[in-house]
C-alpha cells in the first residue's frame, strides 16, 4: 500500500471522517445523556444527534440578508475540512499515515482553523448576538491558548522535536503531568462548554455565532464541532497515555480514556455555571499561567 | 422509496426542535411550555429541542389572540423559519380569541395570517398535550403533509 492511499484511507474512513463523525456524533450524545441524567431527566437515544445532523442537511437553506453567500456557505466547509486534515495526521490506534517532520505544529493551525471559522461566521451574519460571540470567541482564544500551546510546546522540547511520532515514543515523565494539567484545562473552554460556554452562550446571545446559520451549513458546523471533539481528545490521547505495546489494549486503553474524558467535561459542565469572559480571561492567564510556567519549567529543566 | 429519503423521513420525525413565540398571550400557555423540558415530561427524550432563533427551528409555536402589535412580529417570526416547517397554535386563544375575542385590539384568529397544522386547546392546555401536539406535527412534517409543505409541492 503506497503512501497516497494510506493517506486517504486515514483522511475519509478512519480516524477522519468517517470514523471520527460516528465517534463525535457519539461522544456528543454522551454528553447530553449524562447532562440529562445528572439533571434527573431521561435524556435522548442514542442515535438523537445523527438524526439532528440528517434533519439539517434536508432543511432549505436561508441566507441572511447583506451577507456574503460564497463566505457564508464556505466557512462551515472549511471548518469540517481543517478538522478532518487534523484527523489525518493524529497517530491513534489503527492510523495507517506515517508522522512526517512538523505534523505537530500542522495540527495546531489545523486545530485553530474551525475556530476563526466561527469568528467569521459571527461577523459574516451581520447579526450583532453573532458579532459578540466572535469578540467573546477571539478573547477566550488568547486565554486558553496559553496552557494549551505551553502544554504541547513542553512536550516537544521535552521530547526534542516537532512530530508526533517523536512526541509518542518520549517518555512522559514529570513533564508530561504538569503539561496534562495545563492542557486538561484549556479542553473546557475549547469546546466551549461550561463554565466556558461564553461564545455560544445560550439564553444570553441566543445562540452565539451561528445564530443566522440554519440548513445545511449548520449541520456541518454541528460536524465540525463533533470532529473537533474527538480531534482534541485523540491528541490528548497521543500526547499523554503512553502505549502499552498491544494494539488491542491500545486501542482499549484509546477508547475508554475518551469516553472518561467526555464523561469528565459534561459533569464539569454539568455542575458549573457560566463565568464572563473577564474571569475566564484572568483565570486562563493566572491558572493556566502557572500551569504552563510549571510544564515549560519542567521541560527545560530534565 | 430511496434509503436517503426514508433516513430524511425518519429524521425529520425524531428531530422536531421548536420556536415558542407569543401573539399577545397572557403567558399561561408560555409558563405550560416550559415544563415540557423539565424532568417530569422531559421532552429531549422525543428529541425536542427549544431553539433560540427560529432559524434553527422546525415547529413553530404560537400562543395568544394575535394582536394588532404582535401581527408583524409574528408573520417576520414564520417568515424566517427555513421550509419544511410545521405551525402548532397552543391554546384557545389563537383558535377563537377565548376572553378577547371581539376585542378591538385583536386581529386574530392566527389562521388569517400563517397556516395551522395542528391546534391544542386549553386554557392553558397541559403539558401533556403539548408534547402531543408537537409529536403530531413532528409526523406530518416526516409525511410531507404540513400546509408549508402541501403549498410547496402544489407550487
Amino acid at each position: 500500500m503506497n503512501d497516497l492511499v494510506r493517506f486517504a484511507f486515514a483522511l475519509i474512513i478512519w480516524p477522519g471522517m468517517l470514523g471520527a463523525a460516528g465517534l463525535g456524533l457519539l461522544y456528543l450524545w454522551i454528553a447530553r445523556k449524562l447532562t440529562a441524567r445528572l439533571q434527573g431527566r431521561k435524556g435522548p437515544p442514542f442515535y438523537q444527534p445523527f438524526f439532528d445532523v440528517v434533519k439539517l442537511l434536508g432543511k432549505r437553506t436561508v441566507v441572511p440578508g447583506g451577507a456574503n453567500r460564497g463566505f457564508f456557505y464556505a466557512l462551515p466547509v472549511v471548518a469540517v475540512a481543517a478538522t478532518a486534515l487534523g484527523l489525518m495526521i493524529i497517530p491513534v490506534p489503527g492510523n495507517p499515515a506515517s508522522s512526517f517532520a512538523g505534523d505537530v505544529v500542522l495540527l495546531l493551525f489545523l486545530l485553530e482553523v474551525p475556530v476563526f471559522c466561527d469568528v467569521l461566521a459571527g461577523y459574516v451574519t451581520q447579526s450583532i448576538y453573532g458579532q459578540v460571540s466572535a469578540m467573546r470567541e477571539g478573547v477566550l482564544m488568547l486565554g486558553y491558548n496559553v496552557p494549551f500551546l505551553a502544554a504541547v510546546v513542553a512536550m516537544a522540547q521535552h521530547a526534542g522535536g516537532f512530530s508526533l511520532a517523536e512526541l509518542c515514543s518520549a517518555p512522559r515523565g514529570v513533564v508530561g503531568v504538569f503539561a496534562a494539567i495545563a492542557f486538561l484545562l484549556a479542553i473546557p473552554a475549547r469546546l466551549k462548554s461550561n463554565p466556558f460556554s461564553i461564545p455560544n452562550a445560550e439564553q444570553e446571545i441566543v445562540a452565539g455565532a451561528h445564530i443566522e446559520y440554519n440548513g445545511a451549513p449548520l449541520a456541518l458546523f454541528e460536524l465540525s464541532h463533533a470532529l473537533e471533539v474527538v480531534l482534541l481528545i485523540d491528541l490528548f490521547m497521543v500526547l499523554f497515555v503512553p502505549s502499552v505495546g498491544d494494539p488491542a489494549a491500545d486501542a482499549l486503553i484509546y477508547v475508554a480514556g475518551s469516553v472518561a474524558l467526555v464523561c469528565a467535561v459534561t459533569a464539569i459542565a454539568a455542575m458549573t455555571a457560566r463565568m464572563t469572559v473577564v474571569r475566564a480571561f484572568r483565570f486562563y492567564w493566572v491558572w493556566g499561567g502557572m500551569a504552563a510556567a510549571a510544564s515549560i519549567a519542567a521541560a527545560v529543566v530534565n | 422509496m430511496n434509503p436517503f429519503a426514508w433516513l430524511l423521513t425518519l429524521s425529520r420525525r425524531k428531530s422536531p426542535w421548536i420556536y415558542c413565540t407569543s401573539a399577545g398571550s397572557c403567558n399561561g400557555c408560555d409558563i405550560e411550555v416550559g415544563p415540557c423540558m423539565n424532568p417530569r415530561y422531559d421532552a429531549e427524550q422525543l428529541g425536542v429541542l427549544r431553539q433560540g432563533s427560529p432559524k434553527h427551528a422546525d415547529i413553530l409555536l404560537i400562543t395568544g389572540p394575535v394582536t394588532r402589535r404582535s401581527r408583524e412580529a409574528l408573520l417576520a417570526v414564520y417568515a424566517q423559519m427555513p421550509s419544511p416547517k410545521a405551525v402548532v397554535a397552543l391554546g384557545s386563544c389563537p383558535a377563537s380569541g377565548n376572553v378577547y375575542a371581539r376585542s378591538p385590539t385583536v386581529d386574530g384568529p392566527v389562521s388569517k395570517f400563517v397556516p395551522v397544522d395542528v391546534w391544542v386547546p386549553g386554557c392553558p392546555p397541559r403539558p401533556q398535550q403539548i408534547l402531543a401536539g408537537i409529536t403530531q406535527a413532528a409526523q406530518l412534517l416526516a409525511r410531507g403533509l404540513t400546509a408549508d409543505q402541501q403549498r410547496e409541492a402544489a407550487s
